[in-house]
């Protein structure tokens, strides 16, 4: 490497993660990092480790807990925390619920998945964070597609996509009024493939979920959803076993499995690569309510 | 695997959707829920045939009224390459949008219409890749199968755009005849065009050499964050984190820090994969040095015998993006270069550069959006620098309304003014 000057691909997206994370380090007062336990905020999450090291990650992580996660995503979240000493925050749906700041949806179809926009906002208000870690890749989605890296929020916590500061070189324009936060990508660039093989290349630990398992599922819109007890199943939708695994992580009302035999990281790379349709499209069903469905959500404050 | 930047400038007209749409197909990276969500989308318009600027066009308000607001990032790969693709829109806020994709990339594609040739908007394309210093630009002349892939309509495109770029400070620039539609020389050399012979253009992306575009002379290290673990374990720790902006640095290598002119020797030079014997751009390290002084973000590290210029008076292109506000003389506005913060008052514009006509206004008395001028700036505490056809990093900035807090201009520097 140093003979040629060259830096891989995943060694630039690398670099590139690491000098946002500490711009915003440097520039904000009160940053927090969202970590669902997926492979994106997995990945997000060793940068910053490998950003500051050897000390310690110097801002919290923030769960949004729709209560209907998946057990063994909640158990590699807590065995993350003890492993690197972190401190978590969980800003509960079903709390917000409770309190009576949100009303369940209703029928087969319900999902907490637009929930968590209000305890996100709360959340981001009580702890007056300024700057929000977000796992987002702008390959994943259209709308994310055009989302810039600094992007900022108002004080209602609303993105205003026709709006956005142009984002030039390295340059990050952070600056903002109190009341307002920014929500920061580092891992924009960062395709489903640069992903898996950076966790690869690097043998980070990700939740059980990604890879092949045996599960109850049933079949409901041509996605397989587990059986659980978060999620009505409708007349017809009969469940049986069958091997899956996940490729993106959501709750468990709006995350669909594929039947993948993928048991390692090797197997899921060569299934990546030969896959046909997007991971959002295979297995969210949020995103399936309307062609503008993250957009809107976005706007709204969500993720 | 390298990942190669890229920009692309043209309108729809040009056919620029249809090329990165190839692109994007033809190295698989359209997926099936894509296209089948752009062909549904496309029927219900009844469009003749599928459009797909619709793969790129992912905006609410762009849907429905079928333009591209702003800059879309695409990714693809070839066994050889990663790229990042930034697609810039054609018509509306065209200057500031393609600003802002030329700024990282290391090519530019530029689209001529064969049957049209080199016009205005060619030229500001051209202007605009060379203002912003991308080292390589493609003049990728489409719809070929129009003019029945005529070799003389080419010639004569060519030698029109070479002699506009002359006056142009390219420094790579090669000539491509496509058809997008037909997919010639796109991903594969045409058939129709024996008289080409050079390569498809997909391979030139593959192949076109981009690691000694970076400057690896002038040593340079922007002070981003100060790493300091108040941990027993590491009690007398003190790391200097941040991107090399330029040059090489190595363990052992005498060092001078800017402002305070503090000499001192790198110790260690470590990087997410362990301690590294020499670092380069744009690696992000944390350099560690065996004198403790005092260093905070917004320093700069650099060898005493190569130094950026220490200056308060900048002498700078500028291109205004706001729409609200313009620059005029004695505006402040925040300035950010590299790590460092400051305020900058405009002292003097010098002239308004017609972007079309390369002509100078001297009589211009202020810049709206998506203009470009020279401008002097004087700001409040001393900036390091470098040329910005020297150093792309050390030779730009942003300029921020104090008001708005909204990014208003980027600058790219000549030097110190006078």
């Amino acid at each position: 490497m140093s003979t040629t000057y060259e830096l891989t691909h995943l060694q630039a997206l690398e670099a590139e993660s690491i000098h946002i994370i500490r711009e915003v380090a440097a520039e904000f007062e009160r940053p927090v990092l969202l970590f669902s336990g997926g492979k994106d905020s997995v990945v997000m999450l060793h940068l910053a480790l490998r950003a500051f090291a050897p000390a310690k990650l110097p801002f919290p992580i923030m769960h949004v807990d729709t209560g209907h996660n998946f057990p063994e995503v909640m158990e590699f979240r807590d065995r993350t925390v003890d492993e690197y000493g972190l401190r978590l925050i969980v800003a509960s749906v079903q709390e917000a619920i409770d309190a009576g700041k949100l009303t369940e949806e209703k029928g087969p179809r319900a999902s907490r998945n637009l929930l968590q926009t209000v305890p996100l906002l709360e959340a981001i208000e009580g702890h007056k964070f300024d700057a929000v870690f977000g796992g987002g890749r702008r390959d994943e989605e259209k709308a994310r597609a055009k989302e810039r890296v600094f992007s900022h929020r108002d004080e209602f916590g609303q993105w205003d996509p026709k709006n956005q500061r142009p984002e030039l070189w390295r340059l990050y324009n952070g600056r903002h009024h109190i009341g307002e936060h920014m929500r920061v990508f580092p891992i924009s660039n960062w395709t489903e493939m640069d992903i898996w093989q950076y966790l690869g290349e690097n043998d980070i630990d990700i939740p059980t979920i990604y890879f092949a398992h045996e599960r109850e599922v049933f079949d409901r819109d041509g996605m397989q959803m587990s059986v659980s007890p978060y999620l009505e199943q409708i007349e017809g939708e009969d469940p049986y076993r069958a091997t899956v695994r996940y490729r993106t992580v959501g709750d468990m009302t709006c995350t669909a499995a594929v039947a993948s035999p993928a048991s390692n990281i090797d197997d899921i790379i060569a299934e990546v690569a030969a896959a046909r349709i997007t991971e959002r499209g295979a297995s969210r069903a949020d995103d399936r309510r309307s062609e503008a469905a993250m957009e809107d959500r976005k706007k709204e404050g969500y993720f | 695997m390298e990942l190669l930047r890229l920009a692309t400038a043209g309108s729809v007209d040009d056919g620029k959707s249809t090329l990165i749409g190839r692109l994007l197909y033809d190295t698989k990276t359209i997926f099936e829920d894509q296209l089948e969500s752009v062909e549904r989308t496309s029927e219900a318009r009844g469009e003749e045939y599928v459009n797909l600027a619709l793969l790129t066009d992912g905006l609410r308000a762009e849907r429905e009224q079928g333009i591209t607001i702003d800059v879309a990032y695409r990714y693809f790969a070839t066994p050889k390459r990663k790229f990042i693709l930034g697609d810039t829109p054609g018509h509306i806020q065209y200057t500031r949008n393609m600003v802002t994709g030329a700024s990282t990339a290391d090519l530019a594609i530029v689209l001529v219409d064969a049957r049209h040739g080199v016009i205005e908007q060619t030229k500001r394309h051209a202007f605009l890749a060379s203002l912003l210093r991308v080292p390589h630009v493609v003049l990728a002349v489409n719809k070929m199968d129009l003019v029945d892939y005529d070799q003389a309509v080419f010639d004569e495109i060519k030698d029109d755009f070479r002699s506009f770029a002359s006056k142009l400070d390219v420094t790579d620039l090669t000539f491509i005849p496509v058809s997008a539609l037909k997919g010639d020389n796109v991903v594969n050399r045409s058939a129709n065009m024996p008289w080409y012979e050079g390569t498809s253009l997909l391979h030139h992306l593959e192949e076109v050499h981009i690691a000694s575009d970076r400057n690896l002379i002038d040593a340079r290290f922007p002070v981003q964050y100060v790493i300091r673990p108040m941990a027993e374990a590491y009690h007398d720790y003190r790391g200097y984190a941040g991107t090399i902006a330029g040059g090489t640095f190595k363990p052992g290598d005498e060092v001078v820090v800017l402002p305070s002119g503090f000499t001192s020797t790198i110790s260690h030079i470590e990087t997410p994969q362990g301690e590294v014997g020499e670092a380069f751009p744009p690696m992000s390290v944390v350099i560690r040095l065996t004198d403790d002084i005092d260093i905070s973000r917004g320093d700069m590290i650099a060898r005493p015998a190569n130094q950026p210029t220490v200056t308060q008076d900048l002498d700078a292109m500028i291109c205004w993006m706001d729409e609200r506000t313009t620059l005029t003389e004695r505006k402040k506005l925040a300035i950010k270069h590299t790590t460092r913060s400051a305020r900058a008052l405009v002292k003097d514009l010098q002239y308004r550069l017609d972007v079309n006509t390369l002509h100078r206004d001297e009589h211009a008395t202020e810049l709206k959006l998506n203009e470009i001028g020279r401008v002097q700036l004087r700001t409040t505490v001393p900036m390091f620098v470098d040329e910005y056809r020297r150093n792309r990093t050390t030779g730009s900035f942003i300029l921020v309304d104090e008001g708005s807090n909204s990014t208003v201009g980027a600058g790219m520097i000549l030097g110190e003014a006078k």
